[in-house]
């Protein structure tokens, strides 16, 4: 099989699995429906595997080729076509093995629900469209997948149609994406007219040096950097995506969706699309420092401040939403740093502890009754023995225990902004340390209200429950035992717990010091010298994870850890206390800034008020009532007017006349006369 | 043999539809409807069929008019029953004898009364539309060009809503008004050129105040059509008031033949008039974008909404095709331009489809009555996503394509008009997803709403179709822009020559 019908087999085989349970899962049945749809995904995940063992090896050459002419252009050629390098090998692998976990993951979690096989097409779609993302070789394709992606987690937050609030949380999610494609589609159009008209990456990436200096006039009288401008806008794509502050707010609201797709869609794949396409973009995005430092400034709001939001939430999936975004904002400020490869190293380990964590809550739901409050929760762990554990290493690998794989990411991350010389670096480094502890600290008040402490439930019986699900029988009673989840859920949890612990110890020196990314991630090592700095400082994975104990990090990361041990097992009167004495600054993260409520206002209210001004004052009133309807009563009263000279008596037409003949020899005449 | 048909293909495609449509009259009174949509079914079909060769035929190697057809018709005045089509017209002939089977369907079982008069209506509207957009004598397009009203206007005054008689007549009396103007222009530019062959029109050289005043000619009888803000307000209220297919075809088919007109008569005929009102035509077009946008937000009335939607859509057609730098027009926003046109055939007719099922259920228009559609028809729920995905422009559907070419073009021409535009991805998307959400997801609202019933097997059929057509177009739109190339760059070539009369 030569090379591009492999790669298009990667891509097809999910798609046709998605198609047969979509458009036929009335007639296969559920059983057939998983088996096709997990069937197609494994295909993809095992031929990407064989990929990336061929990068890794070293033996593999980059692809790049088109597949078929979309369209043709004042003589330029538009093609469907794919790049397969290192860098698209590792999102391969890291989309289609995560995703094949959650196929089978959603056997056991979805298997009462009537959507069975529509679940099963959605999530086997979405496979599809995020292959395409990450395979594409030229600009429109990516833009293809981008949507693609929206489509399906719109698809997927609104999977519950009949809830309210699921479809206030779908519509949202994507109108703020839209927003962040409305920037895209700009940037891509700027690289479309001054690139050399051509939008394949490679084509494009050639023109770039030659156009760092140059200047274009959006507002006339100020000249602007050509590449500032087009990475910011293609930036502003990736802040839609990735949920970067201040387009994040859809995010959180996501949780509405099934927890598979929380964990597959909304933490390991599309959400780090954006991360994905900045280091995609790094040619560019290396010719502007301004492009950096808003990255960089934006990563570290995100970063920080939305860790502080996980720590008021009480629904157990929307503190992962929380850490979620938080660490979407460490992977921008690696962007920042021009620390590409550090951010994508953190994407793959993300994705696999993230996913974890999603898939752990999901199972302690499962076990709840569909309970997602941890308020009824506490003491699962002699329950839900092998979800207590994989969430455990989960959780350490989130905060970064030395040895685990998040450890080796987000350290790099750390001393990446450390070593970084733009102006915003000093912030982001303050941020990023400061997010440390955070993150810690509401990871481990989850932890221990979950798993440890006093069995919950029993005290309150049937509380106000969460709302992942849509039959009527929620939560735990007194007397119930919650139950570990079946083999199907399981089984995820440990296959995605070995690399969380696994996968950064191994990764790092390949994919940060050795050639993995060479020639695929660009750094104009002169200007931005940060990965020359790490690499002199890194002596091996293990002496690392040793220096780690003399670092900040480490100390930061276990106090949060001690204080949420404090605060949620040894003294729980004590956040109350806080609470209350402060009380504005916890209505504040609990209202999320109220960005939501501003936004409302701001731009739903108001577009919808401009829209009924239009409306009723430009088209009704103006253009119907006083031009159109106004002429035809104009018409209406001349005839009216014309009608009574229509007299029928002989001396007003004879005296109309001479009146007549009066005034046209005056116009003649008058002229003649008065020269 | 093939020869023959061939060189009459083009009257063949004009006609067949028209006779067909005598034959349903022919069918008598209501007691005979069965027999009056078999043979309109049968017509349709017969003359879609004939107007497939037009593209499988049609060569796309070099420019010009291909399928031409020459008589005489009235000698005296040198008028000629000219026909021909090129990359651009041929599109149009082909999609507006497709959309014509799919309004005969659409009509199938919800019109009771006056069977075959609808249907001839229709047949008859079809086959003068493919005279319009084949013409290449003035006169002859001008005839066919009116005519075209008739059927409408009966379609919406007889079997119309409530207020079909201030539709119609608002909808007559808009399009009249500015098409007088244009006969005028056609007179004016005989008596200069001799003949009213279009081409001999192309190559006059006019004066600038004389193209000013035959831009303003053209302007107002072709942005009435398109419709172009602020001459739109006819549209939402015939929509309304239109019968489902009568909708489908006047969003599909009557609004392209504004802005064909404007490619056709306007950009060729006084570039020099295009060139200089370009910024004003450019800045109605996007008011048409985001105000239209923003008013469609606001409606309760799905019809409205959709029909608004429609103006706003067409917003781009009118951007794409005065989109000059310098006295070059923009490649990539003219075939964007006319690639939107297509694609808002299909769009535009499935949109107003899904609307007429569930019409046809429940006998509101009304946002408010519906709520939780989904839970009833999901079938029907699955295809009006992808229309409306396609509405709000997704990739991958045709409704992206046109859009997305005419934003990319933009850029290169002023990024502001660009930045406008793609306004459209965050309105198009809110108006469209937003009456979704109000009609097809939720619990089920109310007892109409849990009474409604899935699509049946014709309006399967129907959405089936424009589903194909959408997907097929946004996954390759190649198909339809290789065959549009050379006339598009003739087309930009000849608008660049400057036609003042040097003094």
């Amino acid at each position: 099989m030569d090379m591009k019908s492999l790669y298009l087999l990667i891509a097809l085989a999910p798609l046709a699995g998605s198609i047969i349970a979509g458009l036929f899962g009335w007639a296969i049945g559920r059983r057939a429906a998983h088996v096709v749809t997990i069937t197609g995904v494994a295909v993809s995940a095992v031929l990407s595997i064989k990929v990336l063992l061929g990068f890794l090896s070293g033996n593999a050459e980059v692809f790049n080729g088109p597949v078929y002419t979309w369209l043709t252009v004042a003589g330029q050629t538009y093609s469907v076509g794919f790049l397969v390098d290192s860098l698209t090998a590792m999102m391969l692998v890291v989309v289609t093995s995560v995703s094949l976990m959650v196929h089978i993951y959603t056997i056991g979690y979805m298997h009462e629900d009537p959507g069975y096989q529509r679940f099963f097409s959605y999530i086997s779609l979405f496979t599809f469209s995020m292959l395409m993302l990450v395979m594409s070789n030229n600009f429109i394709q990516l833009f293809f997948g981008w949507e693609a992606v929206g489509l399906v987690s719109y698809l997927l937050i609104g999977f519950w149609f009949k809830r309210s609030t699921a479809v206030f949380a779908n519509l949202k999610a994507f109108l703020v994406n839209r927003v962040g494609d409305f920037g895209f589609i700009l940037g891509i159009g700027l690289v479309l007219a001054y690139f050399g008209g051509s939008l394949n990456y490679t084509d494009v990436f050639a023109a770039a040096p030659a156009l760092a200096s140059k200047t274009i006039e959006i507002i006339p009288g100020h000249s602007w950097s050509l590449m500032t401008v087009t990475c910011i806008l293609l930036f502003i794509g990736a802040m839609g995506k990735s949920a970067q502050f201040p387009l994040h707010v859809w995010l959180p609201d996501s949780m509405e969706g099934p927890t598979p797709i929380s964990a597959l869609i909304h933490a390991a794949t599309m959400v780090t699309a954006g991360i994905f396409m900045v280091s995609r973009m790094s040619p560019l995005f290396e010719l502007s420092d301004t492009a950096l430092n808003v990255v960089m400034v934006a990563g570290s709001i995100t970063a920080l401040f939305m860790g502080f939001l996980g720590i008021v939430q009480n629904d157990i999936k929307r503190v992962v939403a929380y850490s979620t975004l938080s660490q979407l904002g460490y992977m921008t400020v690696a962007l920042g740093a021009s620390a590409y490869s550090v951010a994508m190293f953190h994407v793959m380990t993300h994705a696999f502890f993230k996913a974890l964590l999603f898939l752990g809550a999901g199972s302690v739901i499962m076990g709840m009754h569909h309970d997602q409050d941890m308020r009824n929760m506490g003491g699962l762990r002699k329950y839900m023995p092998i979800t207590w554990i994989t969430s455990l290493l989960g959780s350490l690998a989130l905060i970064g225990t030395p040895f685990f794989a998040g450890f080796y990411s987000k350290d790099s991350i750390i001393e990446a902004v450390l070593a970084s010389h733009l102006p915003a670096s000093g912030f982001a480094s303050f941020a990023l340390l400061a997010g440390v502890f955070v993150t810690a600290f509401y990871s481990f008040r989850m932890y221990f209200l979950v798993f440890h402490g006093k069995e919950r439930w029993m005290e309150k019986g049937h509380h106000d429950h969460g709302h992942d699900d849509h039959d009527h029988h929620h939560g735990l009673g007194p007397n119930d035992t919650p139950h570990e989840s079946p083999w199907v859920v399981t089984l995820p949890l440990v296959m995605l717990a070995i690399p969380s612990v696994l996968v950064g110890f191994f990764a790092i020196e390949p994919l940060l010091y050795g050639h993995f990314f060479k020639d695929v991630i660009f750094v104009d090592a002169l200007r931005h010298p940060v990965m020359h700095e790490l690499a002199e400082e890194f002596h091996g994975p293990v002496a690392m994870a040793l220096h780690s104990l003399t670092t900040a990090p480490l100390w930061l990361a276990l106090s949060g850890v001690a204080l949420a041990w404090f605060f949620y097992m040894k003294a729980p009167h004590i956040p109350a206390a806080i609470k209350q004495r402060c009380a504005p600054v916890h209505s504040l993260l609990e209202n999320k800034y109220y960005l939501d409520e501003i936004y409302f206002a701001v731009f739903a209210k108001g577009s919808r008020a401009l829209g009924t001004f239009f409306w009723k004052i430009g088209d009704m009133l103006l253009i119907d009532g006083l031009l159109v309807n106004g002429t035809a009563r104009l018409v209406g009263a001349f005839a009216g007017v014309v009608r009574k000279l229509q007299t029928g008596f002989i001396y007003t037409y004879a005296a109309t006349m001479v009146l007549g003949v009066l005034a046209l020899v005056s116009y003649w005449i008058l002229p003649l006369v008065l020269h | 043999m093939g020869l023959t048909m061939f060189t009459n293909l083009l009257s063949l495609v004009i006609w067949a539809p028209i006779v067909a449509g005598l034959l349903v009259l022919a069918t008598g009174g209501d007691q005979r409807a069965g027999l009056a949509r078999w043979v309109a079914l049968v017509g349709s079909v017969a003359s879609f069929l004939l107007s497939l060769p037009l593209y499988t035929s049609f060569t796309d190697l070099h420019g010009g008019m291909q399928f031409e057809e020459m008589r005489p018709w009235i000698e005296a005045l040198n008028i000629n029953y000219h026909l021909g089509v090129d990359g651009i017209s041929m599109l149009f002939v082909v999609l507006n004898s497709f959309t014509t089977v799919l309004v005969v369907l659409a009509g199938w079982q919800v019109i009771e009364k006056r069977v075959a008069q609808y249907m001839a209506a229709f047949l008859i509207m079809s086959g003068l539309i493919n005279g319009a957009f084949a013409a290449l004598d003035a006169i002859l397009f001008y005839v066919f060009f009116e005519a075209m009203l008739i059927p409408m206007y009966l379609i919406i005054g007889v079997w119309g809503g409530p207020r079909r008689v201030y539709a119609s007549i608002k909808f007559f009396l808009y399009t009249l008004l500015g098409s007088l103007l244009m006969l005028v222009a056609f007179i004016y530019l005989s008596r200069q050129t001799g003949s009213f062959e279009i081409a001999s029109f192309h190559d006059a050289r006019l004066a600038m105040n004389v193209q000013v005043m035959v831009f303003i000619a053209f302007f107002l009888s072709f942005a009435v059509k398109v419709p172009m803000w602020p001459v739109h307000t006819w549209l939402p209220d015939a929509h309304v008031e239109a019968p489902t297919g009568g909708s489908m075809v006047l969003a599909a088919i009557t609004l392209k033949i504004g802005a064909y007109g404007f490619l056709r008569f306007a950009l060729p005929i006084v570039p020099d008039a295009c060139h200089y009102f370009a910024p004003a035509m450019v800045a109605l077009s996007l008011v048409a974008v985001v105000y239209i946008g923003l008013v469609a937000l606001v409606q309760t009335d799905m019809k409205k909404l959709v029909a608004y939607s429609s103006i706003s859509h067409m917003g781009f057609v009118t951007l794409g095709m005065f989109m000059f730098s310098g006295t070059q027009l923009n490649a990539w926003a003219v075939e964007g331009a006319l690639i939107q046109m297509v694609s808002h055939g299909f769009v535009s007719a499935a949109m107003f489809m899904c609307i007429g099922v569930m019409y046809d259920r429940v006998h509101s228009r009304n946002i408010a009555d519906y709520g939780g559609v989904a839970n009833k028809m999901p079938i029907f729920a699955s295809f009006m996503m992808l229309f409306s995905m396609a509405n709000a422009g997704l990739p991958a559907t045709s409704g992206f394509v046109g859009e997305g070419m005419v934003v990319l073009g933009a850029v290169q021409v002023n990024f502001w008009y660009a930045f406008l535009a793609a306004t459209t991805l965050i309105f198009g998307a809110a108006y469209t997803l937003w009456m979704y959400k109000r009609v097809l997801f939720g619990e089920v609202a109310n007892s109409h709403v849990a009474d409604m019933k899935d699509v049946n097997k014709r309006e399967f059929l129907i959405l089936a179709i424009l589903a194909l057509m959408v997907l097929g177009m946004g996954l390759y739109p190649q198909a339809f822009i290789s065959k549009m190339h050379f006339s598009v760059n003739d087309l930009i070539a000849h608008v660049a020559q400057s036609k003042l009369v040097d003094h």
